[in-house]
């Protein structure tokens, strides 16, 4: 059983985090140089992490497994950023922010970490507009502002369709100031493999270059772990290829425990795989919902073009299902019903996954040449991609992947159950409950890394002395050769079935049994089939190459092989929590509108994993959530 | 639809490399350069052979990992097409394919298509930033931005760092990358106080780093996938003679110290 001790503070929620502040122990700036902090990942949680720790005058060392830390997965995102800032005096504030985003996890995150969240947004904008973030602006010089996600107000900042690149390269010029300044110690094309914990204090990690092989021990004060989301156990999903739950689940393994790991966000747009070969898909902006009608030909064994297909003969399913809002009704219902339509064999394109969106009407009222202008980029992403001109045939599109809202648990203070052990980002389990708003990631990203971590760690930092431990300590000798040894039976498998061959297996087990919308059944099956794929891999893989050099298969298999461990625990999760919520939604809890029906009797809780073998059951213990300051409400998009 | 494809094959930084050529078939044309990539790995995992190291991530031609020389170019042949962005139905049935790394003194082969591009993180070292810390900070619309400003900041801050730039320039010049960096933080307010020593201390280390100096071939932006024009390259050229006329006093060094 988790000791699982939140530390949130009391006292109204207004006040919380100030007062929680002046109430922390900090570390002098003279001897902050001798504390060694380790950041694992440099999108933006980690890096505006390390380099606001390096400010201060942390003696950091970062690490990231791409080239360059500004190549985080985080530089893909396009949307926004939300801050309430009130800018276009309509009503904003921290408190409606904070409310949005706890209805909109529909109750399952933790009410004072969420007013935190609200309440840091703005300070977000203006450290990036001070770092040179060329945010979106008015004719007059002041910032813009768009909505975003079905919220009632204009909070989202942006710089046009790559606020993620532009916050990201802020992050990471931040970042490069202080490697300059030699506060920290930037290693790319390093991937951290896994944890040394000391009588139950975190002390370092093991790391393999992923040019030359060579695996090193490093040692610190404490880890913070920002690697990222995991929505890749899907394979297909909209996130980079390289993202992975590696050093959240060597983690786990080591003692740390998984919050919410079936909370998986889906995203209604994005363009249709085309086929067995795709590696990855690509978000279509939901802005197009606003002006496309979501449609499948009524007769399964249509052949004629969109176009050649009379009116009667279209399904408008979303309208006809939901006629007060028709194809604007949330991202999770508008992605169950796509997936409905398909199964029952009336998707469109080369793989049967896929549904029109059709720009036809819009066009017809308000002219081609306004709708065109409106999209004109996403309209011409969607022509790169699939060749078709979505002026002359509707659009195809599909559900994806696209965020998880699980994550390591940690309390107030961003640390998880293993002392000097933190977790930032997508990485841990917050903010977002069940569900995450449009354009909140980036913010809550961002407030962890710059705002909360630096101040939240010096608490722990400061009842320690400094580099206690050192790698020639026995457990980094016992932690380096269980990871070697891993490597070494992953080379000598032999076996027939590349790493890639398994992982797409492994996602479409994944999307099968706990996608969209789950059943006892299917969870059930996939608790069955997923031990079975482990073993395949473990017997039947096949690993060209060798450890010493740049190879990328064994990269992969290592991430592959944590993968067919996690998918496990992602179905436990959903199997155990019988009800609905947020993204989560189990076929047999739903309202007659198809939407998700809590049960907040039984569930008004964070589930919590610890690890207990890889093929033994997990243990799960409980954090109860309060709800004081917004009492619970049902979730109603209809009226 | 299939293709013969010449891959540069090198196991690591000292090895001498050499083009080899494999033969592709059932290739859709909806594939992702990429995707073909994928397969070509596959096929080669199958026969037992060590696969095609490349770098990629977001897939998306917005992270810069994706690094190759199609034919002759860098990103191949469609113009503001990052690799990853690529797809068959660019290229003919039957087509001979020739894939390469970036050629560039300053950027040595790792492996196979993958090169150390880490020079470019030391020229941001050098400069590439507005010195702060994180914490307070005042209120932005106090400090309002011409849109047009903001915009063409924005412009050059699109540049995604993925070096082609680099390689496409006979030279192996980074004056693209270097002055898309300056001139971004240049352009606006919160950059104007290291405007000058940032252009100087970017280009000499540039030039320290062995990339060669610009000569106007203009090939950087033609090959550019983000499209950043040259004349950005004219703006840092002057902040770099303004600030070579001012006498170099190091005072971040003695701020640092204090
Ligand atoms: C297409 C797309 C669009 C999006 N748009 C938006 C949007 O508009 N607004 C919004 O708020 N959110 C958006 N999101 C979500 C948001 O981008 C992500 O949730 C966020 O960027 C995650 O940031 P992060 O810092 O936690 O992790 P990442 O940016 O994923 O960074 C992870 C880091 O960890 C490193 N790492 C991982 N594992 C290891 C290891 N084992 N060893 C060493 N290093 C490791 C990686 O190298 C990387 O540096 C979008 C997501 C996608 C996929
Ligand atoms: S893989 Fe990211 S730009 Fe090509």
């Amino acid at each position: 059983m988790l000791t699982l001790d939140s530390k949130v503070p009391s006292g109204p929620i207004q006040d919380a985090w100030t007062n929680h502040k002046n109430n922390l122990r900090l570390v002098g700036p003279k001897n902050r140089p001798q504390y060694k902090v380790i950041v694992i990942g440099s999108g933006l949680a980690g890096a505006s992490a390390a380099a606001s720790m390096g400010a201060m005058g942390y003696n950091v060392d970062c690490f990231c497994f791409q080239d360059s830390a500004r190549r985080a997965h985080s530089i893909a995102a396009q949307g926004g950023i939300n801050a309430s800032k009130n800018y276009r005096n309509d009503g904003d504030s921290t408190w409606r922010l904070f409310y949005d985003t706890q209805k909109g996890g529909d109750y399952r995150a933790r009410e004072k970490n969420v007013y935190r969240l609200a309440e840091l947004s703005t300070a977000i904008i203006d450290q990036a507009v001070s770092q040179g973030v060329p945010f979106a602006r008015e004719y007059g010089g002041k910032l813009a502002n768009r909505s975003f996600g079905g919220v009632l107000v204009e909070r989202t900042f942006y710089c046009r369709g790559e606020t993620g690149q532009q916050l990201l390269l802020g992050a990471y010029s931040a970042l490069q100031e202080q490697v300059a300044a030699k506060n920290v110690r930037m290693h790319t094309r390093s991937e951290m493999l896994d944890l040394v914990v000391v009588d139950g204090r975190t002390r370092g990690v093991i790391v393999r270059n992923l040019e030359t092989g060579k695996i090193t021990r490093h040692a610190a004060d404490a880890v913070v772990l920002a690697s990222g989301g995991y929505g890749n156990v899907y394979y297909l999903s909209t996130n980079a290829k390289g993202c992975n739950v590696t050093a959240n689940w060597r983690a786990y393994k080591r003692g740390a425990g998984f919050a919410n790991p079936s909370f998986v966000q889906i995203h209604p747009t994005s363009i249709p795989a085309s086929g067995d070969y795709q590696s990855k898909l690509t978000l279509m902006s939901e802005s197009l919902r606003n002006d496309g009608r979501i449609w499948v030909p009524r007769d399964p064994d249509e052949k004629r073009k969109p176009k050649d297909i009379p009116e009667a003969e279209r399904f408008y399913y979303l309208e006809e299902r939901y006629p007060r809002f028709g194809n604007l009704v949330p991202r999770d219902v508008a992605a169950r019903n796509a997936k409905e339509v398909c199964d029952k064999g009336l998707g469109v394109g080369p793989t049967g996954y896929g549904v029109y969106l059709d720009f036809a009407k819009a066009m017809e009222e308000k002219g081609a040449e306004a709708v065109k202008a409106k999209y004109a980029n996403l309209f011409e992403m969607y022509e790169r991609i699939t060749d078709d001109d979505p002026v002359e045939t509707p659009m195809r599109i599909y559900p994806a992947v696209h965020y998880t809202m699980g994550g390591l648990w940690v309390d107030y203070n961003l640390s998880t159950n293993v002392d000097g052990l933190y977790s930032v980002g997508e990485s841990n389990f917050a903010d977002h409950g069940a569900n995450r708003l449009g354009a909140s990631s980036l913010m809550q990203c961002l407030a962890d890394g710059y705002f909360v971590l630096p101040v939240t760690i010096g608490d722990y930092l400061s009842r320690h002395d400094a580099g206690e431990i050192t790698t020639d300590h026995d457990a980094f000798e016992k932690v380096e050769t269980e990871v070697r040894d891993r490597i070494n039976t992953l080379l000598k498998i032999k076996g027939d079935r590349s790493a890639q061959s398994i992982h797409r297996e492994l996602g479409k087990l994944m999307w099968e049994h706990c996608g969209i919308a789950r059943t006892k059944e299917s969870l059930m099956e996939g608790l069955e089939k997923i031990p079975a794929l482990r073993k395949e891999f473990w017997n039947n893989l096949r690993l060209p190459g060798g450890h010493q050099e740049m190879n990328q298969s064994l990269e992969h298999a290592g991430r592959v092989a944590d993968f067919l461990e996690f998918g496990e625990l992602m179905c436990r999760d959903a199997l155990l929590r019988d009800e609905s919520c947020g993204c989560h939604l189990r076929e047999e809890y739903q309202t007659e509108e198809g939407e998700a029906k809590r049960n907040d009797k039984d569930f008004a809780h964070v589930s919590v994993f610890e690890f207990k073998g890889v093929d033994d059951e997990p243990e799960l213990t409980k954090e109860p959530l309060s709800f004081e300051a917004l009492p619970l409400a049902d979730r109603n998009y209809k009226s | 639809m299939r293709i013969k494809i010449h891959v540069w094959r090198q196991s690591n930084r000292t090895d001498r490399g050499e083009m080899k050529s494999y033969d592709l078939e059932g290739l859709s044309p909806d594939m992702s350069f990429l995707e073909m990539m994928d397969q070509l790995n596959e096929k080669l995992t199958g026969n037992g052979e060590e696969p095609v190291a490349f770098d990629h991530d977001c897939r998306e031609g917005v992270c810069g990992s994706c690094s190759m020389v199609i034919n002759g170019e860098a990103h191949g042949p469609k113009s503001e097409t990052t690799t990853c962005q690529l797809y068959m139905r660019h290229f003919e049935d039957g087509a001979e394919v020739f894939v390469e790394p970036w050629r560039a003194r300053s950027f040595p082969v790792v492996r196979d298509l993958v090169v150390d591009r880490s020079a470019f993180d030391r020229i941001i070292q050098a400069g590439g930033f507005v010195s702060n810390h994180s914490g307070p900070k005042p209120e932005p619309n106090s400090i309002p931005i011409e849109p047009g400003i903001a915009e063409t900041a924005l412009d050059a801050a699109s540049c995604i760092g993925c070096g082609a730039c680099v390689a496409a320039c006979p030279n192996g010049s980074a004056m693209l990358f270097t002055a898309a960096k300056s001139a971004h933080l240049g352009m606006l307010p919160q950059g104007q106080t290291e405007r000058f020593d940032r252009a100087k201390d970017m280009v000499d280390k540039m030039e320290s780093e062995g990339f060669g100096s610009c000569r106007n071939y203009a090939e950087c932006e033609a090959q550019c996938p983000k499209g950043i024009s040259i004349a950005f390259i004219g703006r840092l050229n002057a902040d770099y003679l303004k600030a070579t006329m001012i006498e170099p006093i190091d005072r971040r060094g003695k701020m640092h110290a204090q």
